[in-house]
């Protein structure tokens, strides 16, 4: 694992009317790591994430891609660096079937600009073999018609198609039974060994421990602690999301602040 | 769906998924809600009944180019309004704009004059031009302004038709140039095939290949499925829609001019249910007001349908006011089919 980071925020502030959602964070995934993000609900952390992917522009703070600053302004900007997003809502489009979805906005196309349907579904089939996905019987399906688990791999299998650097997966095992979470979870860590740094949001400190090589944790918009996941243990970790010390005030009322 | 079962299922619940999907989708169910085979059979099955009871009358080349002349202007309107129902949109105010644009071009081949193909070429342009015009304005409103596709077509079916009348003083326009009427109007090439017929075919033809092979139609498909995800994907959603119903409008031009064409005024009463008209043809086509589901060929068979159908009842004698019965019915069948569908796919 290289330490220094690919992707670096440095004191990321993003309001939401009066709802600070993030204030002055700093995050950082090196290649290689799986970085789990934990916070209680609303925290934050899927607002993070969407301002990595570009979805929403931060109000302040500069993101560094392999220690450059760099823009995202839209989800074209992040994927163009490598950065791809599995959503917490997923974003399929249930009509279309597992090849459309996972090539959705990157089509290839032949010389006469017609899709080129072949092509694509053969490296959607590739690219679910190399990821071990094997209960999907046919990418010809519309994903309406697919479990949680099989949605859960055809949004993975679509975030690391794409020769990406940095995988990003907000909370990929929240609807899952346990052999489907097994399955994800074992893809987290295949993410990981191969390479890629990986960014997994989680409410589920036994996942977090099983997988993870750090902790990052989020209160009330803010980063409260970090910890390498070797050198820490799960009521560390809960006592951070819980009470975890806010060290910077923003303009806000106070009252929400104060433990 | 085409399932791969001689494999070896490798997980017990993907034999269980399995199993439970064959219990809930019985094969007649997938042939109806499959495609647009059913609708074609339909279709088929009307010219086969109607062939027998009045072989003579129903099965002749004129009488299968009355049929397909008919239908030919409905057709050029309902292929954009394929794609607007695609995004899970709606578009009325199309017949409005087929008579506007109509009666501009009119007003334009009479102020340029002449009866030459120069003269021609000017109004198929300016009618092109006001229905991608109103189009723009529909799309920008619905995309940007977020006001809900319903409404603002509404508000442009009345506009459109407003200054149309305001144009004209409600009088219809009749001076349309000769060479428009004897060519496009009721020309036919090889004596056979009308060329109403050709253009409304050609512009289906060129418009399925858009909208099932290219990302333009992909695209359509992803944002009537799920708008967010198409915005996630990077794709520029308000632009797309701003485009979808800018290419409605300009069908609805291309259909006035072709109106313009073949009855050689501008029909101005003629169109208040049009908009109706193309969608009930798309939807019996197979294409969801729910978005995210329609093909261009079931499109063309929901055009025939009401048209066959029409033709067929004067011919044998039964009165054709049972037309608007039969496509009444047949227009709530295929939504009935419609929700099926979406229901065997959602129960998971
Ligand atoms: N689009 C939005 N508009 C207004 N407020 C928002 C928006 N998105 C998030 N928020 C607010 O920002 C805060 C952080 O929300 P966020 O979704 O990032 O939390 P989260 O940590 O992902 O929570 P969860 O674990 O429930 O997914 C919440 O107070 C939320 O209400
Ligand atoms: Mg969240």
């Amino acid at each position: 694992m290289n330490d220094s980071p690919i992707l670096e925020l440095r004191g990321v502030s993003k309001a939401f009317g009066a709802v600070q959602a993030l204030y002055e964070v700093d995050f950082h995934v090196a290649a290689g790591e799986v970085m789990a993000l934990v916070g209680d609900n609303g925290a934050g952390k899927s607002t993070l994430i969407k301002c990595i992917a570009g979805i929403y522009s931060s109000d302040s703070g500069e993101i560094l891609y392999n220690g450059e600053p760099v823009s995202i302004h839209g989800p074209k900007d992040a994927a163009k660096l490598g950065i791809e997003v599995v959503y917490q809502d997923l974003a399929l489009a249930d009509n279309l079937d597992v090849v459309q979805n996972m090539f959705l906005g990157r089509e290839e196309t032949t010389s006469l600009r017609r899709l080129d349907e072949v092509d694509m579904e053969r490296r959607a089939k590739e690219t679910l073999q190399t990821l071990s996905v094997t209960t999907i019987r046919s990418v010809r399906q519309t994903v309406a018609g697919l479990s949680g688990g099989q949605r859960q791999s055809v949004a993975v299998a679509k975030a690391v198609m794409w020769n990406s650097k940095v995988v990003i997966l907000d909370e990929p095992t929240a609807a899952l039974g346990v052999a489907q979470t097994r399955q994800v979870l074992d893809l987290v860590r295949r993410l990981g060994e191969q390479g890629l740094a990986v960014v997994l949001v989680s409410h589920n400190l036994h996942d977090v421990f099983e997988v993870s090589d750090s902790v990052t944790v989020l209160r009330l918009g803010q980063n409260v602690a970090e910890f390498k996941t070797k050198e820490t243990n799960q009521t560390e970790v809960v006592e951070a999301i819980t009470a975890g010390k806010l060290s910077k005030i923003p303009g806000q009322p106070a009252a929400e602040v104060v433990v | 769906m085409s399932s791969t079962t001689e494999q070896e299922p490798e997980h017990g619940d993907v034999l269980v998924a399995q199993v439970e999907e064959q219990l809930r989708a019985p094969a007649w169910t997938r042939l109806l809600t499959g495609s647009s085979t059913f609708i074609g059979l339909i279709l088929v099955g009307l010219i086969v009944v109607f062939s027998i009871l009045s072989y003579t009358n129903f099965v002749s080349a004129s009488n299968a180019r009355n049929v397909a002349t008919d239908a030919a202007v409905l057709l050029v309107v309902a292929v954009g309004m394929t794609f607007v129902i695609v995004t899970a949109g709606i578009d009325l105010s199309v017949g409005s704009v087929l008579v506007f644009a109509g009666v501009v071009a009119a007003r334009a081949m009479h102020a340029v004059g002449g009866n030459s193909w120069g003269t021609i070429i000017v109004g198929l342009l300016v009618a092109l031009g006001c229905g991608l015009g109103w189009g723009v304005i529909n799309g920008f409103l619905i995309s940007k302004a977020k006001v809900p596709a319903l409404i603002v077509t509404l508000g442009t079916f009345g506009m459109a038709l407003g200054f149309a009348l305001l144009i004209t003083g409600g009088v219809d326009e009749r001076s349309v140039p000769f060479k428009l009427v004897d060519t496009i109007g009721t020309g036919r090439v090889g004596n056979q095939v009308p060329y109403l017929v050709i253009i409304a075919f050609a512009v289906a033809a060129v418009f399925a290949v858009l909208l099932h092979a290219t990302r333009f139609g992909r695209y359509t498909f992803a944002i009537g499925s799920n708008e967010e995800a198409a915005r996630r994907a990077g794709i520029r959603v308000d632009r797309h829609l701003i485009k979808v119903y800018a290419l409605m409008g300009m069908l609805s031009g291309l259909a006035g001019f072709l109106s313009l064409a073949r009855f050689s005024t501008t029909t101005i009463g003629g169109h208040s249910t049009d908009n109706l008209q193309a969608i009930a043809a798309v939807v019996i086509g197979g294409t969801s007001l729910f978005g995210g589901v329609g093909t261009l060929l079931g499109t063309i068979f929901g055009v025939f349908i009401p048209a066959v159908l029409q033709n067929g009842f004067v011919i044998v004698g039964v009165q054709p006011f049972w037309q608007q019965v039969a496509v009444g019915a047949v227009l709530i069948l295929a939504v009935y089919l419609d929700q099926l569908r979406r229901r065997s796919e959602y129960q998971r």
